[in-house]
């Protein structure tokens, strides 16, 4: 962490986007985080993503739970909306804002602890229902807060800091969410952010439930030589297979792609991702061959990266249908309709009753 | 691009930018540390280390240093550099014996300075220390050179000029005043000096020989005599309607001063348009707020004479045309304009003039009259005599003339003691760690937003009164103490050591001006356009680290706009960056007498 603040001071000739806002006018409160923590360039990442896509502040809804991932939603666009819930129960609270109001952008940042420990069955129902919104795991293997002990992440055979050796076999969130039926799964490194940040900006604009599980070493904690998910190791066992290119609806898909390479996905509003394989076995689409290549790849300790799964509006398998579409919730926030729409009176009351009845 | 080779001098201090284009070095944000720290004394001791007369630059120095002080390019407006300068001299203590001391007994070697302007005088302060006696011919009846005839005394003050003078004098200079050398073969044969230098100026003002110069003689002034008679009394008055032609330093100086003798309208008479101005901005300003009116696109074509008398000019009124860069491409005559005057004074320019100079002695000159004059060594065609100021290159300015006097200063010494002259100390940089703790850094490395302040005036009413009422009345404690935080501390540099760096992206993240990117090498043009913002001033170099441990990436960075907060290294898990202040060591004759006494052979 820092006590010095970061001066307000900017580079003249720094880019505006469409709301003729700079990068830094996404930035947050200064993080308290340890110094190199990987979480702060996730952090960046989503300043970085946020501000390609000219979010307007105001429509973004941050979400976390416990542990030092969870502090990473202070951390960026300070002009949004935030709420930090209970140990795991952050999806709970993204699918009741959602409900009430589908017009937002939500961003849910949690880590391994929170995700795969305790908030295990909300993460899987999250999936399940198919809640708007862009998860990101910052996952570090470790419970840094409490000083380091494995977490559910850690790979069999990791070491500890003081030694100890990992033998629970792990949960690896992308297997899990692909198992569950999600439609955008995808797999970083905080220190790939040509990666990441496109992968972040395609997360925003899916609808239905994004996955990005990022590997995000805890450079206090999990950072030594033994550790499988120190920066070094990462660096050395991290297998990029999709590059994924986000293309807003207004620019077009211009020719620097060779044949056949390049598959270009098209999401509700018109934007684009441009999928380009870096592993030719790999298909990004084809949701069991994709399970079952990244399964074999971590048997020999690889980490495949990238866009691994998408499933883009439901138009692949059969339609999945995203929360709102299952539900009918109106298109209009709650909280903007009349009193008369939102309580119909007794009269109406009892006429559902009695179609229980 | 190949790593950058930060061990060589150069690199660091040019990160410091307005130490680099000081042309003494002056070690400017260590002074303005020590004035933020109200140790006026010791900031002036700095100062004076590289720069000798503190005082009367903080007044008016041409400051070379502010228009590159990266303030200006980080926001509008650079440090006010040179006005700080000023408040640590009028604030300081007595320095009686903080100046080296001067030996009693002497090393035998006798110097002949020609001129007491601020170049001789610098020669004779780096050399009296070390055991020289210096003689300082002087022509006047005071010393100070142009300082004294060409700086009107509401720009200067003449207690600060002879405060500062006094200082050096006082190490026991034997100066001879109205002393004017009329022959250098006569001084060379009979002088006994060991050496001669020459720092006696470019006093002579260019005329401008239109039709009706000669009967407009009695009302027509060459711009630095007529200073300079204005400096010793000899002039007080002047008409009531003025035109000066020119548009430099010296013209603003002319304009203000007729202003004070009783002008009522001045106007200042430019050929070109404003961008072509030799005038500093800030000079202009100050014409300007006294109602002095620059009228451009005028070309002097003829004096008019009525009656045996001078009644005004005629000028060409001049239209250019302009490219994208600001270069004329055209010009045209458009018409003619009739100005009424009384009195005109000619400010275009000044030359060297060496009649006293016999052309056998061996110091060439060349067909300018101008000597041929190394420009490392400052020495002439002939052994044992040098040049500095002026009186070597032509008109530049205090600064500069300082510089070749310590340039010279170096030269001299060799030469007395024998060694070859050409065969100078290199510059160098030392570096050393500003950590304290874990979130301690041994500088302020906060950034202040406030915008310059602005120096205070003695009021448009005022300061009209008499000559020599200094307009500028000097920032006061509260300005003092905002504008010193507005000084980056440049020289706090950013070290890195790629070995150490895990490439965690931490100082990427967190620098406020985006100057640090980690990237895949390339060539410099390439890399440039590649970076988190691209790097536009080539004016400034890139770092460019080694291959980085993990991925053989470099980390690149632009110091353009670096604003040297050390959140880089505050957030640098190994310590990979480090804030180390550099310390720029620029040799004088000093440092040659040490190197010297080290090289001869100990008798044990």
């Amino acid at each position: 962490m820092t006590f010095i603040a970061k001066p307000k001071v900017v580079h003249p000739s720094l880019p505006r986007n469409a709301l003729g806002l700079v990068r830094r006018d996404y930035e947050g409160a200064l993080s308290t985080l340890c110094a190199g923590c990987g979480h702060d360039s996730v952090t960046a990442a989503i300043v970085e993503a946020c501000w390609r896509q000219s979010l307007e502040p105001q429509n973004v809804v941050k979400l976390s739970g416990i542990g030092c991932s969870s502090k990473t939603t202070a951390y960026f666009v300070s002009g949004g909306h935030g709420f930090n819930s209970v140990h795991g129960r952050m999806p709970s609270i993204a699918t009741g804002a959602n409900a009430a109001n589908r017009q937002l952008s939500y961003i849910g940042v949690s880590g391994d602890g929170d995700t795969l420990s305790i908030g295990l069955g909300q993460f899987c129902h999250a999936i399940r229902r198919n809640i708007d919104m862009l998860y990101i795991i910052e996952n570090n293997g470790v419970y840094g807060l409490t000083k380091g002990q494995f977490s559910a992440s850690a790979d069999v055979g990791t070491k500890a800091k003081k030694g100890e050796t990992n033998f629970q076999p792990p949960i690896d969130p992308v297997l899990l969410a692909m198992t569950l039926g999600a439609s955008f799964v995808a797999r970083s490194f905080s220190g790939d952010k040509e990666q990441l940040v496109p992968l972040i900006e395609a997360g925003l604009r899916h609808r239905g439930f994004a996955l990005i599980d990022v590997l995000s070493p805890c450079v206090t904690f999990n950072d030594h030589e033994g550790s499988t998910k120190s920066y070094a190791y990462t660096r050395e066992h991290y297998e990029p297979a999709v590059q994924a290119d986000f293309v807003p609806p207004e620019r077009e898909i211009t020719a620097e792609y060779g044949a056949g390479e390049a598959l270009a996905v098209t999401m509700h509003d018109g934007s684009r991702i441009v999928l380009r394989k870096l592993d030719a076995a790999y298909d990004p689409t084809d949701r069991s061959a994709a399970q079952a290549r990244v399964q074999e790849r971590l048997r020999s300790g690889e980490f495949l990266t990238g866009l691994l799964y998408v499933d883009s509006d439901g138009k692949v398998e059969g339609g999945r249908r995203e929360f709102h579409q299952v539900n009918g919730t109106p298109e209009e926030p709650l909280n903007s309709l009349p009193y008369e729409a939102l309580s119909p009176g007794s009269k109406d009351l009892a006429k559902l009753l009695a179609g229980y009845r | 691009m190949d790593a950058t080779d930060t061990s060589h001098p150069d690199y660091y201090h040019r990160v410091v930018d307005c130490q680099w284009a000081c042309p003494a070095h002056t070690d400017v944000p260590e002074y303005i540390r020590l004035i933020a720290q109200g140790r006026f004394t010791e900031a002036y001791l700095v100062n004076r280390h590289s720069n000798v007369f503190p005082g009367i630059l903080g007044r008016v120095c041409d400051r070379p240093c502010e228009p590159a002080c990266r303030r200006g390019r980080v926001e509008a407006k650079p440090v006010a550099i040179c006005r700080l300068k000023r408040v640590a001299a009028d604030h300081r203590d007595g320095i009686t014996g903080k100046l080296p001391p001067i030996p009693k007994v002497k090393n035998g070697k006798r110097i002949a300075c020609i001129g007491a302007g601020c170049a001789s005088l610098t020669v004779a302060n780096d050399l009296m220390p070390l055991g020289y006696q210096v003689t300082i011919f002087e022509q006047y009846g005071e010393p100070g050179g142009l300082m004294r005839t060409n700086i009107p005394s509401f720009r200067l003050p003449q207690a600060v000029l002879e405060e500062e003078i006094r200082m050096i004098v006082d190490m026991g200079v034997d100066l001879r005043l109205g002393a004017p050398i009329d022959s250098m073969r006569e001084l060379l044969a009979t002088g006994g000096f060991d050496a001669v230098f020459v720092g006696s100026g470019a006093p002579k003002g260019k005329n401008l020989d239109l039709p009706g110069r000669a009967a407009a003689d009695a009302n027509v002034h060459i711009g630095i005599a007529w200073l300079e008679s204005v400096a010793f009394g000899h002039i007080e008055r002047i008409g009531e309607r003025v035109l000066i032609i020119g548009v430099g330093n010296t013209a603003m100086d002319c304009c203000r001063t007729s202003l004070r003798l009783g002008a009522k309208q001045v106007k200042v008479m430019a050929r070109k348009p404003r961008g072509f101005f030799k005038a500093s901005e800030w000079e202009l300003e100050d014409a300007e707020e006294e109602s002095v009116d620059i009228v451009v696109n005028r070309s002097p074509k003829a004096f008019v004479i009525e009656g045996g008398r001078l009644v005004g000019m005629t000028f060409e009124c001049m239209e250019y045309e302009l490219d994208g860069r600001g270069r004329i491409t055209a010009e045209r005559m458009t018409g003619e304009e009739f100005i009424p005057a009384d009195d005109v004074i000619l400010a275009i320019g000044q030359e060297n003039a060496f009649p006293w100079i016999e052309g056998d002695l061996g110091i060439e000159l060349d067909k300018w009259h101008v000597p041929v004059v190394d420009p490392v060594t400052y020495r002439s065609t002939r052994p044992g005599v040098f040049f500095g100021g002026d009186a070597a290159f032509g008109p530049k300015n205090i600064i500069w003339a300082v510089e070749h006097g310590h340039q010279a200063a170096i030269s001299i010494h060799k030469h007395c003691q024998g060694e070859p002259i050409a065969e100078r100390l290199p510059p160098g940089v030392n570096l050393q760690s500003r950590k304290m703790g874990m979130h301690e850094w041994s500088y302020s490395n906060d950034y202040a937003s406030v915008e310059r302040r602005l120096v205070p005036h003695v009021s448009l009413k005022e300061r009209f009164k008499k000559l020599n009422i200094e307009v500028e009345l000097g920032f006061t404690a509260e300005q003092a103490a905002q504008e010193v935080q507005r000084c980056l501390n440049c020289d706090v540099q950013t070290v890195f050591s790629a070995k150490l760096c895990i490439e965690c992206d931490a100082c990427l993240d967190i620098c406020p001006v985006d100057c640090l990117t980690i990237t895949a090498n390339g060539p410099e043009s390439e890399l440039r356009g590649r970076l988190k913002v691209p790097a536009r001033n080539l004016t400034q170099p890139l770092y460019v680290s080694g291959a980085l441990p993990q991925t053989a990436r470099v980390m690149v960075k632009d110091e353009d706009l670096c604003v040297h907060c050390g959140l880089c290294a505050e957030r640098c898990p190994t310590a990979a960056w480090d804030m180390q202040k550099s310390h720029v060591h620029w040799p004088h004759a000093e440092d040659e007498a040490q190197a010297l006494e080290a090289r001869k052979p100990k008798i044990a």
